[in-house]
């Protein structure tokens, strides 16, 4: 019983290892580029569609609503972030199903990287919308004293968001783990059936929160043309 | 008590007693924060949406802090540098005799 899928290593040369989260990270990002190319190559505007086609519709239109209910005002523009952000993660836990396979989320590096990459979104995002001074202007807000909290708030809950999604997989796998050396019937499936559940959940506080720390670096502090009313995110 | 049995003591120990004040601090906040959206609940009824998704993005910020008790937890048991680095030197030293 292992920690996380980075010490089932399948294959090594030298420095490099080749170890289950690389590979079932990459089988994921298959099956998700493959499946949708697939799906979305006939579509179709009229009654007669492929039911795939229908369950793509109703997660892209879930995803935009929740962005637009964030209080994000454009949901398209980072619907490309947030939702494969969700996607990524959902699938990585759903896959669990499948016998033999580790969620890749699993490992503090995976969790990390998504971590890191959401903290290099916010900036840029805040920077397109509202300018570099503008942007770099709301770390000084409520009061000038308040921004050496601003910048710990900023690291803190990057490593939050990493180490919530990790704890979350990896106790899941750990509970399945033990379980099986005590209970190996009946109980292990319970448990697997509660890991699902927890990580759909995990997926979508992921994005959520992904999409909070955006809206709150993009939202327009005070009105910038007297016709444009100031929308406040609505959470 | 040499060195190697100390380590092994204070792990177990310390691993048991956060998990256990790590689950119990958690338990409390958020049993109080789905009376109060039931509360809520109760009142307006048609901002179930709203409330239930705050709802669910709460639980999730104060389960984190029971997730780090935990991962702190199960690195004491399973991935010990402190255990791992006592076993590599006691191995030496049986080998170097």
């Amino acid at each position: 019983m292992h920690l996380s899928p980075d010490e089932v290593i399948f294959w090594q040369l030298g420095f490099f290892k080749l170890n289950a989260t690389i590979a079932y990270t990459w089988a994921l990002m298959l099956l998700l580029v493959v499946g949708s190319r697939l799906i979305t190559r006939h579509l179709s505007t009229d009654h007669k569609r492929s039911r795939w086609q229908n369950l793509l519709e109703i997660v892209v239109t879930g995803i935009e609503t929740q962005i637009a209910e964030v209080g994000l005002r454009h949901p398209r523009k980072y619907m490309g972030f947030l939702g494969t952000l969700f996607l990524f993660v959902a699938m990585a836990s759903l896959c669990t199903v499948i016998p033999g396979y580790e969620p890749p989320t699993g490992s503090l590096s995976t969790t990390a990287a998504l971590a890191l990459c959401v903290m290099v979104a916010v900036p840029l995002f805040g920077i397109e919308d509202q300018g570099l001074g503008g942007y770099l202007k709301s770390y000084l807000e409520p009061t000038a004293i308040m921004l050496p909290f601003n910048l710990i708030s900023e690291i803190s809950r990057t490593l939050a968001l990493a180490v919530r999604l990790f704890g979350n997989m990896m106790s899941g796998a750990m509970i399945i783990g033990i379980l099986l050396s005590i209970t190996p019937f009946i109980f292990p499936i319970v448990m697997t059936v509660l890991g699902l559940l927890t990580g759909m959940v995990q997926a979508y506080i992921f994005s959520i929160l992904a999409a909070v720390y955006i809206a709150a670096a993009t939202q327009v502090r005070k009105p910038k043309l007297k016709t444009e009313p100031e929308l406040a995110p609505k959470i | 008590m040499d060195s190697l049995t100390i380590i092994a003591v204070a792990s177990i120990v310390i691993a048991g007693i956060t998990t256990g004040f790590g689950t119990m601090g958690p338990a409390f906040a958020e049993g109080r924060a789905v009376s109060t959206a039931l509360t809520a609940l109760a009142q307006q009824p048609d901002a179930s949406a709203t409330i239930t998704r705050t709802l669910f993005v709460g639980l999730a910020m104060i389960e984190s802090t029971a997730i780090y008790c935990f991962v702190v937890s199960m690195i004491l048991i399973f991935a010990n540098p402190f255990w791992n680095y006592g076993i590599a030197l006691a191995a030496a030293l049986a080998a170097g005799k």
